[in-house]
């Protein structure tokens, strides 16, 4: 089995944690705020779990080590999860679209071949559906709520649609075949925008290089300098 | 020293005095997440399953275990981590259920929410958010008696 496929999964949980630890503090409402903070903290922890089996198999020396030391380029998470948050609508309907991947995935990885891959999953699984109940609630409100809400809704919509195909573009690293995993989650999303009253792109354009390496989006860089100075400019940083 | 090794019951029973570090009313025992006791040579080998992947008590728990043998004299301790299966609050014990609901956080319930506020017992109540103050809780409130509540969220 590849090490790319479990860093993959840890990348995915890692920038994406970051991403939804940067709203602490400046969520709109303070129900929100740590609604946010505790997703990001289920997948922070969650990629300990990936990174530190990926490590433990060769990838790096440990979790942290992966996180911290590694450039733009090594990294092999979804160009979806690295987009910024912009404002809530585009925090929460990226979050959607991700949750919906992610909780088919893991469910498909419950039943890996590889014991150490099957109990992360399983474990994640349970967190995970709990994110994707509150962000598919959470888009059927703003999407049929007021002008103002539906507005953005539908405009980060469009503006994330083009990151959802490479969630399903498939290679010999994944851990499972994740083009299989389309069906499923278009039946959910579908649902979802139609309750929603939002209507997704018809062009299934799909931008590409985030789950490769190939070609990461600038916004990536930038996070990663955040998230990376201190470990960096100190290395025997220790809580 | 074969001889000199406290039997697993006792272990059990100082495991069951350790408290939860966030949620102190209930102890480790209570709360689930200790899996297993065993002797390995002259290794005292427990095993904990995670509540929340994230859960920043993890650390603390295991340190909290760790000062618990030692207080009980047992020197090598090693604390084994398993995930799978995963932690679930159907392993929170009634006595543990109980506990919380004295406490004034409501116990899970399979439908997904709380029977009745833990303050009043009215059982007119929504929610607030599906998270709380921990990884572990979602906050509710009481629409008769008004006062917020935790909720242990049922996963």
């Amino acid at each position: 089995m590849s090490v790319t496929g479990l860093i993959r999964m840890g990348d995915n949980a890692l920038v994406l944690g970051q991403r939804l630890s940067e709203w602490c503090g400046h969520a709109p409402a303070l129900e929100e705020d740590i609604a946010l903070a505790n997703i990001a903290l289920d997948l922070i922890g969650q990629t300990q779990l990936w990174l530190g089996l990926a490590a433990e198999r060769g990838a790096g020396a440990s979790a942290d080590a992966l996180a911290f030391h590694r450039d733009a380029w090594d990294f092999r998470n979804l160009l979806l999860v690295e987009q910024p948050n912009r404002d809530f609508a585009v925090a929460m309907m990226r979050q959607f679209l991700f949750d919906a991947w992610h909780f088919e995935a893991l469910m498909a990885l419950t039943s890996h071949e590889d014991g150490e891959v099957s109990a992360i999953a399983q474990k994640s699984l349970k967190e995970v559906t709990y994110h994707r109940e509150r962000s598919t609630d959470t888009v059927i409100a703003l999407g049929d709520g007021t002008e103002e809400s539906r507005t953005r809704m539908q405009g980060a919509l469009g503006r994330l649609w083009p990151y959802v195909g490479e969630m399903f573009i498939t290679d010999a690293d994944d851990l499972t075949d994740m083009a299989a995993l389309r069906p499923s989650f278009d039946a959910h999303v579908h649902n979802t925008l139609a309750s929603a009253t939002l209507t997704a792109p018809a062009s299934d354009f799909a931008h590409q290089g985030g789950k490769t390496g190939a070609r990461h989006s600038e916004h990536l860089g930038h996070m990663l300098a955040v998230m990376q100075s201190l470990p960096r400019s100190y290395p025997d940083a220790a809580w | 020293m074969v001889g000199a090794q406290a039997p697993v019951s006792d272990v059990w029973k100082w495991l069951a005095d350790v408290p939860d570090p966030e949620i102190p009313a209930i102890s480790l025992v209570d709360l689930g997440i200790i899996r297993d006791v065993s002797w390995q040579g002259d290794t005292l080998e427990i095993t904990v399953t995670p509540t929340y992947s994230g859960c920043p008590a993890t650390s603390v728990i295991n340190f909290e275990i760790e000062a618990a043998m030692h207080r009980n004299g047992i020197e090598n301790v090693s604390l084994k981590k398993q995930i799978a299966p995963p932690w679930t609050t159907d392993w929170l014990s009634e006595e543990g259920r109980k506990k919380l609901e004295a406490y004034g956080i409501a116990p899970p319930q399979p439908a997904g929410g709380p029977r009745h506020c833990p303050l009043c017992q009215s059982k007119s109540v929504e929610r607030i958010s599906q998270f709380g103050s921990t990884p572990c809780k979602a906050q509710w409130r009481c629409t008769d008696c008004l006062e917020p509540f935790d909720y242990f969220k049922c996963i």
